[in-house]
């Protein structure tokens, strides 16, 4: 087939709009998140998320019965002395607990604290973690005596840290800042430090060797803002993967401290461990009571890792076509 | 040569890495002779070709004479300005007329900028242009000059292919007005087609602007097409250094020799007939380089006991720079070549020898 002139023009014309349309350049970020939407187990983990932080959000306010309200004994239905303890039925979808209250009223309500446990302890452990790891990371990619000496006395402390199995660590902050809410936060928010430090300052340190630190060296760029503009920036997507997989072991790790009596104390706030624990003596009566927020617990903490995963795979730039 | 044509001088340069080991303090058990007393001087406007192996510390050497790795040892004057005692704000600020390009042009360049800010990094390090307009039309003439189009610059290094990223760090490394490019392997990771672009653009570059170049590279062709001038590395120091097309038809060194040898001639007849040096051995280790000369445990020519107790200085013969004790022998057909025994040098304390050691194979196996 030969092709006139006149189409051959028309064509060049198409190309280059299309190239025009094109024109802005796709980011790594933007890349990143192309292709997170088409990897299956990103969709799932994100449709999870999504539906759990709407019930956590919106849900309190919409259950059928108060989380606290003791309906069960008040009506006489429930007697957990004598091993009565109703299941599902139509107007108490998920049944009473062992105090007669609603157990389905208390999982949604439950999620809200699970949320906000999760999601402020995370953050508690990547704002202390990244700010010693970015300190050690620079003083090493520095050099010279003092940076050495600083990236050396910042990673034996988070060695130290490391050193404690992370359960314990946290059970030990819980019990000498006293139950409570915050207390919870700090402890699990604290037990993540480490991997936030060591993996901030590995990713920095690797980066400061890389080519295009020289190439701003040499430059003349100084190497406080070579650290700044180039090596943080380039450190920080392996460190959001793991803030995503730490919420995850941080609602499972909080649900422990609940479990083992050092989380929040008041009662009066259902939260997915508490119930967890509560369940517990009533496991041969009704072992529902314990399976449905341990369910919960599980799907959650699926959702943060699935999503975390294909972030980790999609930021990967090894596998960049 | 006058002393103002000269725009670099290198003088004894040696970087030594020291290796170290221990568990909880670290101590220094050696040092890697990366570079190991490297005089050369670059003529303004020229090229200097620098070839060698792998791991001869050319690269090393490249880095070194723009401070970007700090020499142990020795002087790097630069347009008369003694570039090792300056202080880094005034280093930093003779950057801007001493430019590096890259051999992998993926990793140098910064995968978060996209190309306006790469190229403006340099402008704004350096106040060069006052404002954003001025500064973007710098930008612009820079990629015209290393031909990218100018919807380049919103675009992100992953989304060329690898001539054009090669170009991009070309422009970063142009954007400035340097006089001096240091390239260090600039076409080894491209394809052949892109090698032969690429090239042509540095030469066309150097027309246009006057630049002096450095450049690295492990290809004999390429730098006998770009450079005035060629250095060859063998363990860290220069071993020969002359213009390039005698280099090429008269080679002085037995390691010159050696290499040239390994250079195909497109003619299948002369290709068939020619003489081939093949070296026995590897190169030994830099942290344990032989004592005399360097090569004397790989020379053909080697002569008992002069070539392993003196080193050879540079000395002229012709116009060439040659470091060997028999080089005029050589030349003359008077000193044979002599079969070598393969010695296995290692770093004290680096393991035990092995017990068989594979042959080198013999010339002509391969075929």
């Amino acid at each position: 087939m030969t092709i006139t002139t006149g189409k051959k023009e028309k064509i060049d014309r198409l190309a280059e709009l299309a190239a025009r349309d094109d024109e802005r350049g796709v980011s790594l970020w933007q890349e990143a998140f192309r292709r997170l939407r088409r990897n299956p187990a990103a969709i799932i983990g994100a449709v999870i998320l999504v539906l759990f932080v709407l019930v956590a959000v919106v849900g309190p306010f919409f259950v059928p019965y108060g989380p606290t309200d003791a309906i069960g004994i008040r009506d006489g239905v429930v007697k957990s002395g004598q091993g009565i303890i109703p299941g599902s039925s139509g107007e108490h979808w998920l049944g009473y607990d062992h105090q007669g209250r609603d157990v389905f009223s208390r999982m949604i309500v439950g999620a809200r604290q699970t949320l906000l446990v999760g999601v402020v302890s995370t953050l508690i452990g990547l704002a202390i973690g990244a700010l010693i790891g970015g300190v050690a990371g620079a003083a090493a990619g520095l050099g010279g005596r003092w940076g050495r000496a600083i990236d050396t006395a910042l990673m034996r402390v988070i060695d130290m840290m490391l050193a404690l199995p992370s359960l314990l660590l946290a059970v030990s902050i819980a019990a000498l800042l006293g139950a409570s809410l915050v207390t919870v936060m700090i402890a699990v928010g604290v037990v993540s430090v480490p991997v936030f430090a060591r993996l901030l300052r590995g990713s920095m340190i690797s980066q400061s060797h890389s080519d295009y630190v020289l190439a701003a060296t040499s430059l003349g760029v100084k190497k406080s803002k070579i650290a700044i503009t180039h090596v943080v920036p380039n450190s920080l997507a392996p460190v959001i993967v793991q803030a995503t997989l730490t919420l995850a072991t941080a609602i499972i790790e909080a649900a422990a401290l609940s479990f083992l009596g050092l989380g929040n104390p008041d009662t009066a706030v259902p939260e997915w461990g508490v119930m967890l624990a509560d369940a517990q003596p009533y496991l041969g009566i009704r072992p529902a009571l314990a399976i449905y927020p341990a369910v919960a617990i599980i799907i959650t903490a699926l959702g943060f890792t699935l999503l975390g995963e294909a972030m980790r795979e999609a930021l990967d730039p090894k596998l960049r076509k | 040569m006058t002393d103002s044509d000269i725009l670099v001088e290198v003088r004894d340069l040696k970087v030594h890495f020291p290796i170290k080991r221990g568990v909880i303090f670290d101590r220094t058990v050696g040092h890697v002779k990366a570079v190991d007393g490297v005089d050369l001087r670059i003529p303004r406007g020229k090229t200097y070709g620098l070839v060698g192996e792998s791991g001869c510390g050319k690269s090393t050497l490249g880095r070194a004479l723009l401070q970007l790795t700090p020499p142990t040892h020795g002087e790097v004057a630069f347009d008369g300005v003694e570039l090792t005692t300056l202080p880094a704000g005034k280093l930093r600020s003779m950057r801007r007329r001493m430019q590096m390009i890259f051999q992998d042009p993926m990793s140098s360049l910064d995968p978060r900028q996209n190309v306006e800010s790469i190229l403006t990094e340099g402008l704004q390090t350096h106040g060069i242009g006052a404002n954003r307009d001025e500064r973007r039309k710098i930008i612009s003439e820079t990629l015209d000059k290393v031909g990218l189009p100018r919807w380049a610059l919103s675009r992100y290094p992953h989304e060329f292919s690898g001539g054009q990223r090669q170009r991009i760090g070309i422009a970063r490394a142009l954007v400035l007005g340097p006089e001096l490019i240091v390239a260090d392997e600039p076409v080894s990771a491209l394809d052949v087609s892109i090698q032969a672009q690429v090239v042509n653009l540095l030469d066309e570059l150097q027309d246009s602007l006057g630049l002096t170049y450095l450049v690295i590279a492990h290809d004999l062709a390429v730098v006998r097409h770009i450079s005035d001038t060629v250095g060859v590395m063998y363990l860290g120091a220069l071993v020969e250094e002359a213009p390039s097309d005698r280099l090429y038809t008269e080679p002085l060194h037995p390691y010159t020799r050696a290499l040239m040898s390994a250079v195909p001639v497109p003619d299948p007849d002369v290709e068939d007939r020619r003489e081939r040096i093949l070296l026995a051995g590897d190169l030994p280790s830099p942290a344990n380089p032989p004592s005399g000369c360097r090569f004397h445990t790989r020379c053909p020519w080697a002569q008992p006991t002069r070539c392993a107790d003196e080193r050879p200085a540079l000395r002229e013969i012709g116009g060439s720079r040659v470091a060997c004790h028999f080089a005029e022998q050589i030349a003359s057909g008077e000193l044979r070549p002599h079969k070598v025994e393969v010695q296995i040098v290692r770093p004290e304390d680096e393991g035990e020898a092995p017990g068989v050691v594979s042959a080198p194979s013999e010339p002509g196996s391969y075929v």
